[in-house]
């Protein structure tokens, strides 16, 4: 490899051109005047697979500008591989400050999570979405599942929350569990965990979210009426743990499992580092956390 | 300055941030309505073309949008090649045709119900209208509340439609079809979705 510097490809400001961007901007108004409506977009290819989140990073590369704080997140963590790249991704087309840190963000890409630490006004959350329909399960033709928006149609969907029910005896939807937008459409919220369901209701925070191979964007505007499906004698409920992160001892927040060893050796930890890693600093502990924790900020410089 | 002058003339310096800065002012007018997102002013069409609005046009249109003008806009030549030259976009044949339509005398606009208002399945395939109004103060005040909304905000834009609150209530009763509108002052842009319901003072 001989390329010098000069010989590399310059992209446009945030690699999408200036048309796409146009159409994906059209595209997200739509989406904010009509929540929880899946609005058809020219999605385009980018580079990296469907899958790894082209919805969002279309939409993120349409919004970002210049006085932008990215936060990227993939299940909670700042640090895994789909994170790490589309936050590397962005510092490069569009020298953005990045940080992990909640709160410092102006923008927050997220997959399949939303931090614990509150939201505010200001912020833009824009979800990776794999599967925007949150009907297409049950019925997999597209001329259909319009119709059942267009006429609020959602019986289907009630339906298989009661066999649910009837199999199992509680809804056993834990994650995509689909919500109704300001009374009016059924949502997929992406496969966020159910636990995080109520953060989306009334959020002071703009929701976005994109489908890359899907083609479809939608939108939550900030305080607006996101309510989970389900039925008067089986209320909604979300999922409780029955012990703290064992690095930080917090508690009622989302937590994973981690395998230590061979023979059933488990821990749960946040599943939002960052919000992990600021309690250990202000020091909490949990009962597997190490005496003396690392350094903050190991991860990589914030700017 | 002659036509071919002034079309060429007073499009975004910077195309790229430009068009970037004035889309989010108009995001979160949209997310948030009844708040005024400050917007300096980054194009200079020729008059009665608003900075503001002629800016919204050229940060959004292209040539994938019909445009409608309303008469005081369609009346001068120039505002017609400022736009096709910069924008590329097409005048629609009809206002039902439209994607935008820009309205430089909202005063004397036709009916909101005259513009595309999409379809009960792709209710996105409506008319985005953009109104040069003087200002959002000195109007009849609006109490409006809906998503985006903590509880209420109040705006007072100046020179609306005639009888906008019942021709509103009529747009709000065709959820999910229906207009969007933005408000476009010297000051900054503010945005009223088709979600957004306006409850008139006192009432």
């Amino acid at each position: 490899m001989t390329a010098q510097p000069t010989d590399i490809a310059t992209y446009n400001f945030a690699y999408l051109d200036e048309q796409t961007k146009r159409m994906i901007r059209r595209a997200i108004l739509k989406g904010i005047a009509i929540p929880g409506y899946q609005v058809p977009f020219a999605s385009r290819e980018m580079p990296m697979p469907y899958g790894w989140g082209t919805g969002g990073v279309q939409v993120t590369a349409s919004i970002i500008g210049p006085d932008d704080v990215l936060k990227v997140i993939d299940q909670g963590a700042d640090d895994t591989t789909n994170a790490v790249s589309i936050r590397a991704f962005f510092k490069k087309v569009a020298n953005v400050a990045v940080t992990t840190d909640t709160a410092a963000a102006t923008i927050i890409q997220t997959r399949h999570r939303i931090p614990e630490h509150p939201l505010t006004a200001g912020q833009v959350l824009v979800y990776q979405v794999p599967i925007p329909e949150p009907l297409r399960f049950l019925e997999p033709r597209e001329t259909e599942t319009r119709k059942m928006h267009a006429l609020e149609e959602y019986g289907l969907m009630h339906v298989k929350l009661y066999e649910d029910i009837a199999k199992h005896g509680r809804i056993a939807t834990t994650y995509a569990y689909p919500v109704k937008v300001e009374g009016r459409y059924v949502m997929d919220p992406s496969p966020t965990p159910k636990f995080d369901n109520p953060k989306m209701h009334r959020s002071p925070a703009l929701q976005l979210f994109g489908a890359g191979r899907e083609k479809r964007i939608y939108a939550v505007p900030p305080f607006t009426d996101v309510v989970s499906l389900d039925f008067e004698d089986h209320p909604f409920e979300v999922q409780t743990f029955d012990q703290p992160c064992a690095l930080c001892a917090a508690e009622n927040v989302y937590l994973d499992e981690v395998i230590l060893d061979d023979h059933g050796g488990h821990m749960f930890v946040c599943s939002d580092t960052d919000y992990c890693e600021k309690r250990r600093a202000d020091g909490h502990r949990g009962h597997l956390a190490p005496e003396t924790d690392l350094a903050p900020g190991n991860m990589e410089p914030a700017r | 300055m002659d036509i071919a002058a002034q079309s060429i003339e007073g499009g975004f310096a910077d195309p790229v941030f430009n068009a970037q800065t004035v889309f989010r002012a108009v995001m979160d007018a949209m997310a948030r309505p009844g708040t005024v997102q400050p917007l300096p002013a980054l194009a200079r069409p020729p008059a009665p073309f608003s900075a503001t609005s002629g800016a919204i046009a050229l940060a959004l249109c292209d040539n994938d949008t019909p445009l409608w003008l309303d008469p005081a806009l369609h009346a001068s030549a120039a505002i017609g090649s400022w736009l096709g030259f910069h924008t590329g976009a097409p005048l629609a044949n009809t206002s039902a045709d439209a994607h935008f339509a820009f309205v430089a005398t909202p005063a004397e606009m036709m009916a909101l119900d005259g513009f595309s208002q999409g379809t009960q399945d792709y209710p996105d395939r409506s008319t985005t209208l953009v109104l040069q109004v003087g200002d959002l103060v000195s109007g009849t005040p609006l109490l409006l509340e809906g998503p985006g909304i903590e509880t209420n905000a109040t705006i007072a834009p100046a020179q609306m439609p005639r009888h906008f609150v019942e021709q509103w209530k009529q747009n709000n009763k065709r959820f999910p079809r229906g207009v969007d509108i933005v408000l476009a002052t010297s000051e900054g842009v503010a945005c009223l979705p088709r979600t957004t319901r306006i409850k008139t003072m006192g009432a």
